[in-house]
């Protein structure tokens, strides 16, 4: 037999426990000692003290394929991706945007227009300009198309970490669950499923910041369920809160053809990627406000209190389906159609 | 295994069925189905396959078989008129044989 | 929401699912010991875990997942076969469940990472596409799955496909385990939930030969909750009244007979043969292989597959310590194991409890042990 070697593989890239361990063995190193939060808090991005301000910084590559898909493009998401990560930590005014694109030899320019176009007004959405960027071009087979990165500023006086949970204290995601990840894979591997799935992608800065005006410092902590989906959000938060949480299925909001989609291909929604969704946890006495708040905004309408914090089994996801409970395991790798 | 979900005959062309699954739409094959589907039928879907025409009126016969289930393991004080029990258990086919060994 | 829906979720139903947990207990009160009873199908497993069932289930009640995943008793040097086509050039097409699964050394992943043309599809009907699309390539579907997906592939078979296009079958047959698992002498394993559709293809009736041979009660199960309550009820009142009878609790799918047509098209184009399923023993008559008139189809027959390069023999050394078979029997628990949690373990299983996420040495190793979750956040309610 020939000696295995060590590689990369597409689960390093699914945001569950394979890419964690990734980091933390390879990229922890760069981490060092600042004012404020660094890498070595592997949040969605970092806050360095500016003043009596903190400036949140954080960067996003985008290699989604199809380029085009129901809801969006990989334009739309490299401005929401960016923006919503600050606005995670609590910046919800994106003072600037950067943009370095890598094309492949052979792009369309129609195509490149087109995400720009889309980019555009995903940045007037946000309230997010752009202020500068780089472009490379590669050879054929050495890129798919086009890869883009996004790096976004902002100011904030407070800053909200994904580690502020408490027991008792109550999540409420803000509108329906999977419907990003479950379009992008009804177009990847030939499904031939037909109906309206399209990606929720887009800025949920306005949303996020409707939350922090009605509930102030009760809103302790945030995260977007993007890659490893609520469930991947939920891990990252009882782990870094030292808490348990518990989820009710009965209330997690779930679109009927997402479900139906979910259940023919054996994919639990709560793995299912988002892009235009917050997890966002609320001291109990102010999480009705909050929800209300949320309920007001034009993206919040089906949001809803589906989870809450408890002091036992800390850092474990405990799903509740109304029937029994049972641990909610940490997403692993990209999520795959099944037959069984 | 084998991952199966119902879903209703929205047309037929030849051996293949577009069929909702709540939803969301997909064309299924009918090569392997136990029988003849016609549009408005429930079929059940494995990749890709409808492997079985889910007959009318089975969906409640299930309940309803879970009601005698219930009601012989003793589990319920009895609600039921013995008499209305019986006519569900006549009405019922059900699969028990009894062992000869 | 529509009626369709409401209907399903009558299914689902947590008082009605009380009541049926209800009657469970007092089955196992009126036989006053524990009792272990087996279920032989991933997706079971799957309902139960994705329900949470396991915690409304009596204490006194082992519900032990047997070979029932076609995936994880897929064997190594199985997996080997389509990995080393793959690294022979040959496009390798297979259902997304076996994407990770490992062989000895490597799993179609590794091969995909390592540059072999590996794709997953949701049908079997997608890798013709395929091969009709590259007609100068060879394409190769490797076919998992226990009877129901054998059917899809056998109906694929008897159409006109390209000539480039051939079938590594690892295909199971679901009664042969059953027969394996109730005639080792020292099973403790009481009764069978049987996969409902599995029986949709072969028939309830397939089973009664079994029942009277074994005197173990069948209880044929769909995969809604309540289904599945329903069918253990049901199971337990048959081991309560020592009946050694096959019931069909999923009657909306599964008739005496099953499906004809199905087959019909599975035995023109499989036969059983023994065959090794991982971790637990030869079954004999467990594995669908193609016909010999089928030859051209058979990838096995058309490359010559050399499996040398991705095979680590020391790995399949391993196996004859694995427990897996021991363990589904209800014999043992993870801990006995010698390999459990040192050479086996979820990154580089050895045997088949390790593979699914649902297996019982899976979900020890990840746990530290079965979770009781009964009273969790009762406290804080």
């Amino acid at each position: 037999m020939e000696k295995v070697v060590q590689k990369i593989g597409l689960k390093h890239g699914s945001g569950g426990r394979a890419m964690r361990q990734l980091i933390e063995e390879v990229f922890l190193e760069l981490a060092s000692p600042v004012d404020g939060i660094g890498l070595g808090a592997l949040d969605d991005g970092a806050a360095l003290r500016v003043g009596d301000q903190w400036l949140v910084v954080t960067t996003d590559s985008h290699v989604v394929h199809p380029i085009f898909f129901p809801g969006g493009d990989i334009g739309r998401i490299s401005v929401c991706g960016t923006v919503n990560d600050l606005a995670m930590m609590g910046a919800t005014e994106p003072m600037a945007l950067t943009c370095a694109v890598i094309l492949e030899d052979g792009f369309l320019r129609a195509d490149l227009e087109r995400i720009r176009d889309s980019m555009k007004a995903a940045a007037a959405e946000a309230g997010a300009p752009f202020v500068t960027g780089d472009t490379k071009v590669v050879g054929k087979g050495e890129c798919d198309g086009i890869f883009l990165n996004t790096t976004g500023v902002a100011l904030t006086r407070r800053v909200v970490t994904d580690a502020g949970l408490r027991p008792g204290d109550l999540l409420i995601i803000t509108g329906h669950v999977g419907d990003h990840g479950m379009a992008i894979m009804s177009k990847r591997h030939d499904l031939g499923l037909q109906g309206d799935l399209r990606s929720d992608v887009a800025p949920v800065n306005g949303l996020v910041r409707a939350a922090l005006a009605a509930g102030g410092d009760d809103v302790v902590a945030m995260k977007d369920p993007t890659r490893g989906g609520v469930a991947g959000s939920l891990h990252e938060m009882a782990a870094k809160g030292k808490v348990g949480v518990i989820i009710e299925e009965q209330a997690v909001p779930v679109r009927d053809q997402v479900r139906a989609a979910a259940d023919m291909l054996g994919i639990d929604p709560l793995l299912v990627a988002n892009e235009g969704k917050a997890v966002i946890g609320v001291r109990a006495a102010s999480a009705e406000k909050v929800l209300a708040a949320l309920r007001a905004h034009p993206l919040g309408r089906h949001a809803a209190i589906f989870a809450r914090a408890i002091d036992e089994r800390p850092g474990s996801v405990i799903l509740d389906t109304g029937l029994g409970k049972r641990l909610l395991a940490e997403p692993e790798g990209e999520l795959l159609p099944r037959i069984c | 295994m084998c991952l199966g979900v119902p879903g209703k005959v929205l047309a037929i062309e030849g051996l293949v069925a577009t069929v909702d699954f709540f939803g969301v739409r997909k064309e299924l094959r009918l090569d392997i189905v136990d029988e003849p589907v016609t549009v408005g039928d429930y079929v059940l879907n494995h990749v890709g396959y409808a492997i079985r025409r889910i007959p009318p009126g089975e969906v409640q016969e299930t309940l309803a078989l879970f009601e005698q289930i219930l009601d012989v393991s003793g589990a319920r004080e009895d609600l039921m008129a013995a008499d209305v029990r019986g006519e569900i258990a006549a009405g019922q086919a059900t699969a028990t044989v009894r062992a000869k060994a | 929401m529509s009626r369709d829906l409401t209907l399903e979720l009558k299914f689902r139903d947590p008082a009605r699912a009380r009541e049926l947990a209800e009657a469970m207990q007092r089955n196992l009160d009126a036989i006053g010991r524990e009792v272990s009873v087996m279920h032989v199908c991933g997706s079971h497993e799957q309902a139960i875990a994705r329900f949470g069932l396991r915690a409304v289930l009596p204490r006194q009640l082992r519900l032990i997942m047997g070979p029932g995943c076609p995936v994880c008793v897929t064997d190594g040097p199985e997996v080997d076969e389509a990995v080393a086509l793959a690294r022979q050039g040959v496009h390798v097409c297979t259902y997304g469940d076996m994407l990770r699964l490992p062989g000895t050394s490597r799993s179609l992943a590794d091969a995909q990472g390592d540059g072999g043309k590996v794709h997953v599809v949701y049908s079997v009907d997608q890798a013709v596409e395929l091969a009709r699309a590259h007609p100068a390539d060879e394409v190769v579907f490797f076919a998992s799955g226990f009877e129901t997906t054998a059917v899809a592939t056998a109906a694929v078979a008897l159409t006109a496909v390209p000539e480039n296009f051939s079938i590594l079958s690892v295909h199971k047959y679901v009664p042969a385990a059953m027969d394996l698992v109730a005639e080792s002498k020292e099973s403790k394993i009481e009764g069978f939930v049987a996969a409902g559709h599995a029986a949709i293809i072969t028939g309830w009736g397939i089973f009664e030969p079994f029942a009277r041979k074994t005197g173990t009660p069948v209880v044929v199960a769909g995969f809604e909750p309540l289904d599945i309550l329903a069918a253990i009820v049901k199971l337990t009142e048959l081991i309560r009244d020592r009946k050694a009878e096959v019931f069909n609790a999923y009657p909306r799918c599964v008739t005496r007979e099953g499906s004809q047509p199905a087959q019909q098209t599975l035995w023109k184009v499989f036969e059983t043969r023994t065959g090794k399923w991982r971790g637990i023993a030869a079954v004999p008559g467990g594995n669908l292989d193609l016909r010999a008139g089928l030859a051209h189809l058979d990838a096995r027959k058309r490359f010559r597959i050399d499996t040398v390069p991705v095979r680590d023999d020391e790995a399949s050394g391993l196996e004859r310590e694995c427990l897996c078979g021991t363990i589904m029997m209800g014999l043992a628990m993870p801990h006995d194991c010698p390999l459990f949690g040192k050479a086996c373990v979820p990154e580089s299983p050895v045997g088949a409890c390790m593979v699914s996420s649902e297996g019982t040495c899976r979900i020890w190793h990840t746990y530290g042990g079965a979770p009781d979750l009964r009273a969790v956040g009762a406290a804080s309610t």
